[in-house]
């Protein structure tokens, strides 16, 4: 009875606790009214199956592209194509995005341009990639590059700028230098921000990328989707779009993990 | 000018905040000398330049006029020389109790066995040997100021600017702070110069007490406390601490009224 009270409490709690179990129980509660959702429309006939699949039809699409190999061309093409685009726009961003927030001056010299590159829509430059690159893999890493990096860039810089002055006065009286000062006191301080960001671009990497397949690609989940849709197989749609909602889900996942670890003291 | 190591001169400083007409003018040709080992506490109305002075003899802030030496030499730039304890609180907070503690040593490249026995010894002195593991945000308030001590303490510095550095604690903390810093410091002599707001504090810890005036801030009143030590807090109801605190708050007094 006290049991039950206190549990209701640490519901109603703003900001309150609520215990593991819980947290499962009501994450699994609401997947279980999608997925019932979805089965009672298809099965029972509400919506016609050429717009909305069966699940098990979405099942057998995902075995038959998995058994003849497809699905992991594909699977692979894309994670590939991400990968590849956020770590070379993330491995630029950070030490520039923290000297930029560190250093008046380097942030004088780029925010500008930075601020004029980041509010164009990367999708009104994609004709623009093609025409230089092509369609190949190097189009679509570069989409995912400006579609992040800028971004990426100012949201760093504004993470090292946040770091407390006093933070770094005191390091200075412990015998640190202005030039240990950025990688000794400001990058560690900013971690959590900057892993905060990655994880938040990251997301806004597997938009890109969807939009770079969609217009030209001959391989990737986004490719595959607008193949199936000129042949109105709506399964392997909704496969794509699965997988790829999937992929995001580990990689936000991977983030929160990298985070746990290496800043265990901001947890 | 003195020329030991752990001296500190004052001379003429000014400073002004901003241009124009937002111009303030926050210290006006404060001079004092502070001799080597000697505890200096610095009371003064709220805004009168206290923290401002105590960056410039830290070198964290460039005064608009005038200069201050520590130990003879012309201060330019923050050195490990000169340790601070802050108003905020200012632990790194990615590094543990221990790793806070020997943060200086660890720049200084002091081999690890060594460092670990200063730290351990700081630890002890200030009674979190069992939070060596700990973040500074699993730590109370009190705590992370003991840490801070600890962390400017065991980087040994000759001169320690301490900016009331208990002044967001509980009375009941303060006093057992206090104590300890009494401890440490009849220990290691080293030079200090500690603003607060305490005049109690004023007495009990210091060797001197120089009271500013409203800002823009000078000198208003330089006084000795000659209260031998050890002191304990319980020298606060004897006569000549009350006739001290008296004549503290009658120059205190002049100035707030002055302000208003
Ligand atoms: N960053 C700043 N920009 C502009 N003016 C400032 C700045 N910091 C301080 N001042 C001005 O300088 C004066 C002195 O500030 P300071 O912080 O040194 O005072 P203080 O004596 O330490 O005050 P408190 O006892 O409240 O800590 C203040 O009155 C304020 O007007
Ligand atoms: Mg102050």
């Amino acid at each position: 009875m006290n049991g039950k009270r206190n549990l209701v409490r640490s519901f109603t709690t703003p900001f309150g606790d609520v215990p593991a179990p819980a947290a499962f129980i009501a994450a699994t509660t609401v997947w279980v009214a999608v997925l019932g959702t979805w089965a009672v429309a298809t099965y029972g006939g509400y919506v016609a199956d050429m717009f909305l699949p069966v699940p098990d039809a979405v099942i057998r699409r995902a075995w038959k592209l998995a058994s003849d190999g497809t699905l992991f061309v594909h699977l692979w093409s894309s994670v590939e194509v991400v990968l590849l685009g956020f770590t070379v726009s993330a491995a630029i961003a950070v030490p520039l995005g923290l000297y930029m927030g560190t250093y008046k001056i380097v942030q004088a010299a780029l925010e500008p341009l930075v601020n004029f590159i980041r509010y164009l829509p990367v999708t009104s430059l994609v004709p623009l990639f093609i025409l230089w690159i092509g369609i190949g893999i190097g189009q679509r890493i570069t989409v995912i590059f400006f579609g992040t990096f800028f971004s990426q860039l100012i949201m760093i810089s504004d993470e090292a700028r946040a770091v407390s002055r006093d933070l770094v006065n005191a390091s200075y009286t412990l015998g640190t230098t202005r030039r240990e000062a950025v990688w000794h006191v400001i990058f560690p301080a900013a971690l959590p921000g900057i892993i905060n960001t990655l994880r938040v671009t990251m997301g806004w990497a597997w938009t890109y990328l969807v939009v770079a397949e969609l217009v030209a690609a001959n391989s990737g989940l986004g490719f595959i989707s607008l193949k199936a849709m000129r042949g109105f197989q709506v399964d392997t749609i909704f496969l794509a779009i699965f997988l790829i909602g999937l992929l995001g889900l580990i990689t936000d996942m991977g983030f929160r993990l990298m985070r746990r670890w290496l800043c265990p003291w901001a947890a | 000018m003195t020329n030991t190591r752990g001296s500190l001169s004052i001379q003429n400083v000014s400073l002004s905040y901003g241009k124009a007409e937002k111009r303030v003018l926050a210290l006006d040709g404060i001079s004092f000398e502070v001799r080597s080992n000697q505890f200096t506490v610095i009371v003064g109305p709220s805004g009168c330049g206290k923290s401002s002075l105590l960056y410039i003899a830290a070198g964290l802030l460039e005064a608009s006029a005038g200069g201050v030496t520590a130990s003879g030499r012309l201060v330019e730039a923050p050195g490990a020389d000169r340790g601070m304890v802050f108003q905020s609180y200012t632990l790194f907070p990615w590094l543990t109790v221990r790793d806070n503690i020997g943060y200086g040593l660890r720049r200084k490249s002091m081999p690890a066995a060594e460092r670990e026995a200063i730290v351990a010894r700081y630890l002890d002195e200030v009674g979190l040997t069992a939070f060596a593991g700990h973040y500074p945000k699993q730590l109370s308030g009190g705590m992370m100021q003991r840490v801070a001590i600890a962390r400017a303490l065991a980087n040994d510095p000759d001169i320690l600017l301490m900016d009331e550095p208990f002044g967001a604690l509980d009375s009941q903390t303060r006093h057992s702070m206090q104590k300890l810093l009494l401890r440490v410091w009849e220990q290691s002599q080293k030079t200090v110069a500690f603003v607060t707001h305490d005049i109690d504090e004023a007495i009990l810890l210091g060797d001197r007490v120089i009271v500013m005036t409203a800002r823009p801030g000078k000198v208003k009143a330089d006084i000795e406390i000659n209260i031998p030590r050890p002191r304990a807090p319980e020298i606060e109801l004897e006569s000549e601490f009350i006739s001290l605190k008296r004549r503290i708050l009658n120059e205190l007094r002049g100035e707030i009224d002055e302000d208003h």
